[in-house]
Order: structure tokens, then sequence, then C-alpha cells
């Protein structure tokens, strides 16, 4: 059953400000604190940055309030530059990556939440466990029946390779699932949006043989039925990504196969 | 390692209302109040069964400002409804599936929500 209010220990209260000294050009950050050893709910920290000696993302600015004013302050980064996935937060109201998110893109205040309905390891870490697991049910890789040709690799023609285009490019970073209401209310049993993408990557793939068995895995009530095209999870893949059209493809493929 | 008291992290209260996700609601919330607005159509019904005097009182009823002031909404909510549903018939063949889609189609969607309802109140009553 859907909760929509979050849990008594989940409620967020005001934190500390960190002012930026004799700085002229700043900009505030609000930032989700959470720390696992206080025994305290969550607060909302202020951070007074000086855009002056800041780069232009908005993981520059997270990396400099961690550097210069707060070290306690934790998130996840590594490639910055949109490849790895790892910085997904919750930035100004939707879920992006914080290395590609530009600052001024953002009128006023900066806030900064983890992946929304998640549960929180650290301040900006969501707990991945179950997202990750959820990738591997639907058996990401290739599943053949007949034999690998002898002298060759299974070949695609280039039309067949297309169809990967605008799926294989998913990076995984839970933003669109982590945007989806359907997912909020009922992630435990519907995949969401990324996975499900996943899944017809595998599916349209011209060299898999077992389409018939992962459509059997996917007719379920909840797994893939809980999608309502909302769209929220178009509307926020920061790579541009379609996951709503690849999971109506996926029913169109069990209408088809009736 | 797992931690049950790790805290559930905000969403309805900070994630940003869109167009995606407001029609969405929208068309779900319709459709509630048409189901509960049905039971109108039963008291109707029931009028005229009942016979000419609560048939005309029903009549005057639903005809007097408390009838406008219901109805009027109902009406814009099966005709919201009407329009989303059909918005979602053309997703279903994997029409329109783009964010620039769902703008056209929800801004349309909405228009053309706007114009039935004049239409069926200047028009048709």
């Amino acid at each position: 059953m859907a909760q929509f209010v979050l849990p008594i220990n989940s409620r967020i209260k005001k934190g500390k400000t960190f002012k930026a000294e004799g700085a002229t050009h700043v900009k505030r950050f609000n930032i989700y604190r959470w720390d696992p050893d206080s025994g305290e709910n969550p607060r909302i920290d202020t951070y007074e940055v000086d855009l002056d000696t800041c780069g232009p993302m908005v993981l520059d600015a997270v990396i400099k309030i961690k550097d210069e004013m707060d070290a306690t302050l934790s998130f996840r980064r590594s490639c910055r530059e949109g490849i790895c996935g790892s910085c997904a937060m919750n930035i100004d109201g939707t879920n992006t990556l914080a290395c590609t998110k530009a600052i001024d893109e953002i009128k006023g205040d900066v806030n900064i939440y983890p992946l929304p309905h998640m549960k929180v390891v650290k301040d900006l870490i969501p707990e991945m466990t179950h997202f990750y697991a959820q990738y591997a049910s639907i058996k990401p890789w290739i599943q053949t029946q007949t034999p690998p040709p002898p002298d060759s690799e299974r070949l695609q023609s280039k039309e067949e390779r297309a169809r990967l285009d605008g799926l294989y490019e998913c990076i995984l970073c839970a933003c669109c699932s982590t945007s989806c209401p359907s997912y909020w209310w009922n992630g435990d049993r519907y995949l969401g949006p990324a996975i499900l993408l996943q899944a017809y990557r595998w599916i349209a793939d011209s060299r898999d043989e077992v389409t018939g068995e992962r459509l059997d895995a996917l007719e379920d009530p909840f797994k893939l039925y809980r999608c309502h095209t909302i769209m929220n999870c178009t509307r926020t893949c920061p790579k541009g990504l379609n996951p709503a059209k690849a999971i109506a493809e996926i029913k169109k493929l069990m209408v088809i196969r009736r | 390692m797992p931690n049950d008291n790790r805290p559930l992290s905000p969403h309805l209260q900070v994630y940003r209302p869109q167009m995606t996700s407001v029609l969405s609601i929208l068309h779900r919330i319709t459709g509630v109040i048409l189901s509960v607005a049905s039971l109108i159509l039963v008291y109707w019904l029931a009028a005229l069964a009942a016979g000419p005097e609560a048939f005309a009182r029903a009549e005057a009823l639903l005809h007097g400002w408390l009838g406008i002031v219901i109805l009027v909404p109902v009406t814009l909510a099966l005709f919201y409804h009407l329009c989303a549903g059909i918005r979602h018939l053309i997703w279903d063949t994997g029409v329109a599936l783009t964010i620039k889609g769902v703008y056209v189609t929800g801004w349309t969607a909405l228009a053309t929500t706007l114009l039935l309802t004049l239409i069926f109140w200047v028009v048709v009553i």
C-alpha cells in the first residue's frame, strides 16, 4: 500500500548553515544530511558557495563543499562526465547526474536530496542493493540455444545493431526508476523503468535466442504492468533515453505473441 | 550491511510536479470523481422510475444552482478522463511516446476538455 508521508524516523529537520566569508557571488546549497551514527533524524544543511572559485557543475560545488567547508558530507561520484552514473541525486526537484547539471540552470537556492523513496545509507548515498538484485533478475546477458558459428562471432547486421540504439546507452544511474511514482509505491515487486529498459535491450538483441522466456518472466501484474505511462522516467533521464517507450514495446510484444 | 534504522529519502515531498505526473494523477482523480458522480445518475434514474412528482423534484434540483455547481465539475472530469483515456490508447500503440509527445498531447487533452465542456453546456443543454 502506498504510503504518502515519510515515516517518523525520516522526517527532515532544519540543520546548520555554513557561511561563505567575504564572497560576493554566492549560491546557497541546501543539502540533505543523515548520519547513521548520530541516531537523529535527517536534516537540511545550508552551504553558501562562492561561485567565483567554483566549477560550473553541481558536482563541482558538492566536491568544493566537502573539500573546503564540511568534510563529513558523503556522496558517490567517479567519472565526473556522465558515464558512470554514480552521482545520481535529486537536484532542484528532479533526478539527474550532479556532474552534468550546470549550477546556472537552477534559479534560486539549489536543493539536493538523495534519489527519492530509497533507504539512505548516509547523506546523499542511497542503498542500491534491491535495484541491482532486480537488474540481475532479468538476466542481463546474451542467452543462446544454437551453437556459435565455428569460425566467427555471432554477427549482427547494421539494422539489427541499430535496434539497440537508445537502449545500450543506459548507465543504470537509477534516476528514472526513483522518479517513478509507481516504483515508489510498488518498488518491492515492480521492476521500474531502468530495469525494464534493460530487459527490452536483451529482448531487442538479434543474437539473443530466449525472447519467449524473457517475456514469460515479465508477464506478471507487478513486474511489468505497474507501469501506467506516467512518463516521469523519460522526463528525467540524464542520458536522454526513453524507458517509457521501451516498456511500451515490451507490452506490445506481449499482445502480439498471444 | 542491513540497517533497519535507515530513513526513507523524501519523494512526493520534494519531487517537482511536472506535466507527466500531474496529468497522470489527474486521470486517476477524475476517475474517482466519475465513480462517485455515477450515484447522481442512479438518483436521477431512480426518481424517473418513482413517478412524475419525484422526477420533477430531481429535475428541479439538478437544474438549480446546486445541480450546476456539482455537474459542471463532473462534466469537466468526464471530458478530461475521456481525453486522457484516448491519450493513453494512442500511447499504447507506441505513438507519441516522447517528451515532445507528452507535452503536445497533454496540452491538446486539456484544451479539448475545456472545449467539450463548453460545447456541452452552451450548445447541448
